[in-house]
C-alpha cells in the first residue's frame, strides 16, 4: 500500500485543535459550582450531540466516539494509531473474560475503544471466537483465557492481560516508522513498569510476580528495577533518579497518583511538537492522545464535583493540556 | 528548416511544462490542506483559497515566458522566423531558469502554503503573517522569471 499523504488530514486536525480545551477553559470548568453546572458549561462549549447526551458520562463517551470516528475518516491504515487504544482494549477483554468465567454481569467496567462494543467482546469470549480479535492479540488472548478457565484467578487474568498489552505497545513502538509513536510506546511501557514496581513493593510481591507483570523496554533495566523494588520504596526512587525519568522521582516521593500525573504530562510535552508538524501522522496521533487526555481530565473534574471535593484536590487530578 | 526553431520551441515547452507542473503540484498540496480546514470551518473558505492560489503564479510565469518565446520565433504570427541552431539553443537556455525554478518553487510554495493554512485554521487573525511565508518562496520564482524574460528578449533571431 502506498504511503498516505496526510496534508488534508493534518489541516483538518489543525481546525479541530481550536476546539480543544486549554488551561483557561479547565480553570473555568473547575470554577463551576457543581456537576450540573459543569455539564452545562460543556454543553455550551458544544460538547455532546445536543440531543441525547445530557449527563456527563454520556457526553464524554460521545466525544470519545466522535474523536475516533473523525480519525477513522482521516486515516487509511488505522493500525498505526491503534496503539493508543491497546490499554482500553486490554481492559475490555480482561473484563469480558472475567464476566464469562465468573458468569457475572457488570456493565460499568467497559471502556469505549475503537475496536468492539461490550456485547461483541462478550460474544467473542463466550464463543471463543478468537479469530474475530485483531491478529496481533488473538492467539495471546486465547492463552490467557485458557489459563483463566483453569485457575479462575482474577489477578492472574489482570497480570497476563496487562503484560500482553504492554508487550503489544512496546512492539507497536518498535515497528512504527513514526518517532512520536516510538517515544510514546517506550515512555508508556517504562512508566507502567515503574508503577508496577511501586505497587509490588507496597504489597510485598515477589521478583517472580514482577517479572511476570513487567514488559521489556529500552529505558528501564527490569533486573535493576525489580532488585530496587525488593529492597524498598526509597531504592525504587533511587533507581528512577538514574533513568530518563529522573524528573518524576520527586513526584514519586509524593504519591503514585502524582507520578501518574507527571507521566501523563510528560507525554503531553512529548507530543507538543506535533502542533508544528504539517505533513505526517504525528499531529493526528497527538490529537487523539490530547482528546483522550482532555476527556480524562474533564471526567476527573466531573467526578470531583459529584463528590464535592475541594477545587485544590480536583486540580491535582487534572492533566496538562495540549493547547 | 533550421534546427534552431525546434530548440526554441523546446525552450517554450520547458518553461510552460515545468513551471506549470510545479504550480499544479503546489496548488494541489495547498488545496488538500484548504479542504481539510473548510471541512471543519467553512467560514475560512476565502482566506484559505487565497493561500491555495499562491503557488499558482509559477504556472503563469512559465506561460508568460512561453508566450514571449513563441512571439519571438514568430510561431504565433504564423510565419516562423529563421532561427539558427545557436540562437535556438540560447533561447532554450534562457527558458530554463523559469522552468526549473518554477517547478521547485511551486512545489515548496505549496507545502509552505499548506503549513500556513494551518496557521489560518487556528489563528485567522494572523492571516497576513501567514501569507508572508509562502510569499517568500515567490521571490525566487520572480527572479527566475526576470532572468528568463531578459535572456529570451536578448537573443537575436
Amino acid at each position: 500500500m502506498s504511503k498516505q499523504d496526510y496534508t488534508y488530514a493534518v489541516a483538518r486536525i489543525r481546525a479541530l485543535e481550536t476546539h480543544l480545551l486549554n488551561q483557561d477553559d479547565i480553570n473555568q470548568l473547575l470554577a463551576t459550582a457543581d456537576e450540573d453546572d459543569a455539564v452545562e458549561w460543556l454543553l455550551a462549549r458544544g460538547w455532546g450531540d445536543g440531543e441525547e447526551a445530557k449527563d456527563g458520562e454520556t457526553i464524554l463517551e460521545y466525544e470519545l466516539d466522535k474523536t475516533w470516528d473523525i480519525v477513522r475518516e482521516l486515516v487509511d491504515d488505522m493500525s498505526t494509531l491503534d496503539v493508543l487504544s491497546y490499554m482500553d482494549l486490554s481492559h475490555d477483554i480482561k473484563g469480558a473474560i472475567k464476566k464469562v468465567i465468573s458468569d457475572t454481569v457488570d456493565p460499568e467496567t467497559y471502556i469505549h475503544n475503537s475496536f468492539y462494543s461490550d456485547e461483541d467482546l462478550l460474544e467473542i469470549v463466550r464463543d471463543e471466537a478468537w479469530n474475530r480479535l485483531p491478529d496481533f492479540v488473538a492467539d495471546d488472548v486465547r492463552k490467557v483465557y485458557d489459563a483463566a478457565v483453569k485457575t479462575k484467578d482474577g489477578q492472574l487474568i489482570d497480570i497476563l492481560m496487562d503484560k500482553l498489552c504492554l508487550q503489544k505497545i512496546a512492539s507497536a513502538g518498535r515497528i512504527s516508522d513514526h518517532q512520536v509513536i516510538k517515544d510514546y510506546a517506550e515512555r508508556t511501557v517504562a512508566v507502567i513498569n515503574i508503577k508496577i514496581a511501586v505497587r509490588a513493593q507496597r504489597t510485598g510481591k515477589s521478583a517472580e510476580f514482577m517479572r511476570m507483570a513487567m514488559a521489556e523496554c529500552k529505558t528501564i533495566n527490569l533486573d535493576l528495577l525489580i532488585k530496587a523494588a525488593l529492597t524498598g520504596g526509597d531504592a525504587i526512587i533511587e533507581y528512577v533518579e538514574k533513568t530518563d525519568y529522573a524528573d518524576g522521582s520527586e513526584e514519586l516521593k509524593k504519591s503514585l497518583s502524582a507520578f501518574e500525573c507527571w507521566c501523563d504530562n510528560k507525554i503531553i510535552d512529548l507530543i507538543k511538537p506535533q502542533l508544528r508538524n504539517s505533513f505526517s501522522i504525528g499531529p493526528i496521533f497527538a490529537y487523539i492522545y490530547a482528546r483522550e487526555n482532555e476527556i480524562r481530565s474533564v471526567r476527573n473534574i466531573l467526578m470531583g464535583k459529584r463528590s464535592m471535593l475541594p477545587i485544590g484536590d480536583i486540580r491535582e487530578r487534572v492533566r496538562k493540556m495540549y493547547v | 528548416m533550421e534546427l534552431g526553431i525546434v530548440y526554441a520551441l523546446l525552450g517554450a515547452a520547458v518553461a510552460v511544462l515545468m513551471a506549470g507542473a510545479g504550480s499544479a503540484i503546489g496548488v494541489g498540496v495547498a488545496g488538500q490542506a484548504a479542504a481539510g480546514v473548510v471541512t471543519e470551518d467553512p467560514g475560512k473558505f476565502a482566506k484559505v483559497l487565497i493561500m491555495q492560489l499562491l503557488p499558482g503564479t509559477q504556472g503563469l510565469y512559465g506561460l508568460m515566458i512561453g508566450f514571449v518565446t513563441l512571439t519571438k520565433i514568430g510561431l504565433l504570427g504564423g510565419t516562423p522566423a529563421n532561427v539558427s541552431t545557436a540562437a535556438g539553443l540560447l533561447i532554450l537556455a534562457a527558458c530554463l531558469p523559469i522552468g526549473l525554478v518554477g517547478l521547485i518553487s511551486g512545489i515548496y510554495q505549496g507545502k509552505t502554503s499548506a503549513s500556513s493554512i494551518g496557521i489560518v485554521a487556528k489563528k485567522p487573525e494572523q492571516f497576513a503573517k501567514a501569507m508572508l511565508f509562502p510569499a517568500m518562496v515567490e521571490t525566487y520564482a520572480i527572479l527566475a522569471l526576470l532572468i528568463s524574460f531578459l535572456a529570451v528578449n536578448a537573443v537575436a533571431v
